[in-house]
């Protein structure tokens, strides 16, 4: 579903197209050679850690020349440009041009290390943490907007049941119980939501800016008011590493993908999950109908409306589960306003990915790691001022929704009220 | 509006109902009980996380006079240092006035939008665009007052106009849903303030937090007497005048009303509709700037990194004053309101501040949906049901 702009191979759009990626990877791969590798002093090494914190087994560091590394990065990247500008790649020219773009970035990442180390397998790991709320995020849109209702929401959300699971946490004691009401609250939001737009026909955008604006307040009302002043009201504790045995030995995945907080592991699940019932099952089959067509859905006796109320209120549980990483997951306290926008670049994730789970989870990736990279850009002192690389997430999804690369195509019936006739 | 019922339809019992009541009733009555109904709920709310209150409410078996008594004396102790610190001596009054400066303009921007049939939500965004471009030419230029401060606003309108009218050619080339493009927008510029306030055209000097230089004496609002309420305001007035007219009195606003009322019609009849998206934006986008610029310009003389917080406001704003400018006018006197009783009602009553954020969630809820207050309050519903549907779809 991702190939629908693909559509004849030889019109006329489609080889301005191809010429136009063509000619960035060359470019990109110039523009690595000129600023990497000639940008790096010859006979400077730069040395990538590939240690957890706790390994078994020891690997050595990678210690490349940094200069050597960059042209070589630089070369694969204007190789790939030729091809693409002499034979093109037809179909896979996206998946080149994400090749193109890693070499790219290795290549500044080299540079950025020369004559120092950066610890590759620690980006990874933050990488994959900063993802962890975007991801589900994604995935609460996503669920709902298969269905036909836009939620702008996600932030509100995520918000209430970060500060949900703070509170009941640590008035319980427990952080499952925590993460229960957070989810709880996120459904409840969810089902806010599907009845102001589906029983009060509200506007679906202005529905989830009404839900932003009350999480926003409420949150920051009752944190001032309660949490404030009871401070062990906000102190629920984390959701401790669960190391799975054997697979946490293997070396740089173990440390990377099998020791984690559930956190992680309900991600990965979620994501996967998602996908097989989206896309192989019959109630899949029955969210999409309604989300492209909900009058030929009806027709075969779908009930719509109680589609879009199931899924609304799904999104808002997975939201639940998103806002949970925050207080629970992460940071163990609840903050003002402390999703920061994530919620935003959760949508933004969502479109990248085009409404399709792994696709979403891929976008998440790609933000999560341009906003570790420019955490770990502080630390090398890197001369690149990081809010360019914190507006990447923001200006892909424009180039995206713009068709620049690519083109986001949202269930045909997205945003549109159902009334049975 | 389509309100006279189609007298041939027999199962209709009620009269048919003259254009002035209900509409009476659609553009007073709604917003009004909306009002009333978000702060019953928004008091209902202070009682329950008041501790002493509900502690009270925990015993109300034994002692619900006790309980009824508490909660009336917090309510209405807040309500009133709330309607105190609005209007209750000159300076509550300049205040006010002063919060609703830049929602006026803010939910004037969204509304010229509305009117296109554009969704904007980029409001914040426009704004820091320009402030940037306004604070730019208020501290780099040496003028006389009477040049240098129409420059400087001119500036804004011109910045926030450029960055709405990304949006507008986004929308009008490639089919982007504004919504979504302007929503990245808000955080591109987000993290383009904080990037120029580190740089040292904008960066004050001797500082090394990003914090930018103040606007010089002569591109500074002039305030009326000791009250801190400017000429931003009489500017806030002007433009909603002006933006009227250009609605109802143009043809450049025949045309906005034309292509959002139906797009396809618009471009039968022989309209630009890429092109009215486009102007649409940009004027959007230019009120939003000058609502950044009267803030910058009128009280903060230098900008910080972070939203101005009024872009949500904005939307609030167009809603409840139903896209009219005039209604915009009323709805943002009262936000204003709203948010300068605020502190007094902080300080009397110890109710947090944000209290007023819940109270104007609930407003917008409310006025967006009029049938849930017509189910509440059993006002019958028109004969037709519309719905104010902004969204026709993210595709294009």
């Amino acid at each position: 579903m991702s190939t629908i702009a693909a559509a004849p191979a030889t019109s006329k759009v489609s080889i301005r197209r191809a010429r136009v990626l063509g000619i960035v990877f060359v470019a990109l791969g110039f523009g690595a050679a000129w600023w990497f590798g000639l940008g790096s002093e010859s006979g400077s090494d730069s040395t990538l850690g590939l240690n957890g914190r706790s390994a078994e087994i020891e690997i050595p560091a990678l210690a490349l020349p940094s200069r050597e590394t960059a042209f070589i990065l630089a070369a694969v990247c204007v190789f790939l440009g030729a091809i693409q500008l002499t034979r093109g790649f037809g179909k896979r020219a996206n998946l080149i041009l994400g090749v193109v773009v890693g070499c790219f970035i290795l290549a500044f990442l080299i540079w950025a290390a020369r004559d120092d180390s950066l610890n590759m397998l620690g980006l990874l790991q933050s990488t994959l943490l900063r993802s962890v709320p975007i991801t589900l995020g994604a995935l609460a849109g996503l669920l709902c907007e298969r269905s036909g209702v836009i939620n702008i929401a996600i932030e509100g959300m995520m918000l209430t049941a970060a500060f949900t699971g703070a509170l009941v946490g640590s008035a319980a004691g427990s952080t499952i119980v925590g993460l229960i009401l957070a989810v709880v609250l996120g459904g409840l939001l969810g089902a806010m939501l599907a009845v102001l737009s589906i029983r009060y026909r509200v506007d679906q955008i202005v529905g989830g800016t009404v839900i932003n604006i009350l999480a926003l307040g409420l949150t920051s009302y009752l944190s001032a008011q309660i949490l404030a002043r009871y401070q062990n009201l906000n102190n629920p504790g984390r959701f401790p590493v669960i190391e799975i045995p054997l697979l946490s030995d293997i070396p740089i995945i173990g440390p990377l993908l099998f020791a984690n907080n559930i956190f992680i592991y309900m991600m990965f699940i979620l994501v996967f999950g998602i996908n097989v019932a989206l896309f192989r099952s019959r109630w899949g089959l029955r969210v999409r109908a309604v989300g492209e067509h909900p009058k030929a859905a009806d027709t075969v006796g779908i009930k719509v409306l109680g589609v879009r109320y199931r899924n609304v209120i799904l999104g808002g549980m997975v939201a639940g589960i998103a806002g949970a990483y925050f207080t629970l997951g992460s940071v163990g306290r609840f903050d003002e306003n402390m999703t920061g926008g994530r919620g935003f670049i959760a949508l933004a994730a969502m479109i990248f990915g085009r409404w399709n789970p792994i696709g979403a989870f891929g976008a998440a990736l790609v933000f999560g790691f341009a906003d570790s990279l420019q955490n770990k850009l502080a630390i090398l002192q890197v001369p690149i001022a990081s809010e360019f690389l914190l507006m990447a997430p923001y200006v892909a999804t424009i180039l995206v929704v713009a068709g620049v690369v690519g083109r986001a195509r949202p269930p045909a019936a997205d945003g549109q009220l159902y009334i049975k006739e | 509006m389509k309100t006279e019922a189609p007298p041939a339809e027999p199962q209709r019992i009620e009269p048919p109902r003259s254009r002035s009541r209900s509409f009476a009733i659609e553009a007073v009555l709604i917003p009004l009980l909306a009002l009333f109904s978000a702060l019953v709920l928004g008091g209902i709310v202070m009682i329950f996380t008041n501790p002493e209150v509900a502690r009270a409410w925990a015993s109300f078996a034994q002692n619900p006079g006790n309980a009824l008594s508490m909660s009336w004396d917090l309510v209405s102790t807040a309500y009133a240092a709330l309607f105190e610190g609005a209007f209750g001596s000159p300076i509550a009054i300049s205040e006010t006035l002063l919060a609703a400066t830049p929602l006026i303009l803010a939910g004037l921007s969204v509304a010229l939008a509305f009117r296109a049939g554009l969704f904007n939500i980029g409001a914040e965004g426009q704004m820091i665009a320009g402030m940037l471009t306004s604070s730019w030419v208020g501290f780099t230029l040496d003028l006389p007052l009477a040049i240098h401060l129409p420059l400087a606003l001119i500036a804004g309108f011109v910045g926030g106009g450029l960055w709405g009218g990304i949006a507008g050619f986004l929308k009008a080339k490639t089919g982007a849903h504004e919504v979504i493009t302007t929503i990245m927008l808000n955080f591109i510029a987000l993290h383009l303030l904080t990037f120029f306030l580190k740089t040292p055209i904008y960066q004050r000097p001797g500082r090394s937090d990003p914090l930018s230089k103040e606007v010089a004496e002569s591109a500074r609002l002039p305030s009326f007497g000791d009250y801190r309420v400017n000429w931003g305001i009489v500017l806030a007035l002007v433009m909603a005048f002006v933006v009227w007219y250009v609605i109802f009195r143009t043809t450049i606003g025949f045309r906005f009303r034309a292509v959002g009322a139906n797009p396809k019609a618009a471009a039968y009849a022989g309209m630009s509709v890429a092109g009215t998206y486009v102007l649409a934006m940009v004027l959007a986008g230019g009120l939003s700037g000058l609502a950044g610029t009267a803030n910058l310009l009128g009280v903060a003389y230098s900008m910080s990194p972070g939203f101005l917080g009024y872009g949500f406001d904005a939307i609030a704003l167009a809603l409840l004053g139903r896209t009219h400018p005039l209604g915009v006018v009323l709805a943002a006197l009262l936000f204003g309101a709203l948010r300068a009783g605020a502190l007094q009602m902080q300080g009397t009553a110890d109710v947090g501040t944000d209290i007023i954020v819940v109270i104007q969630g609930l407003i917008i809820m409310f006025v967006a949906a009029p049938a849930l207050v017509r189910e509440i309050y059993r006002i019958r519903a028109r004969s037709t049901i519309e719905t104010d549907a902004f969204t026709k779809s993210w595709a294009s």
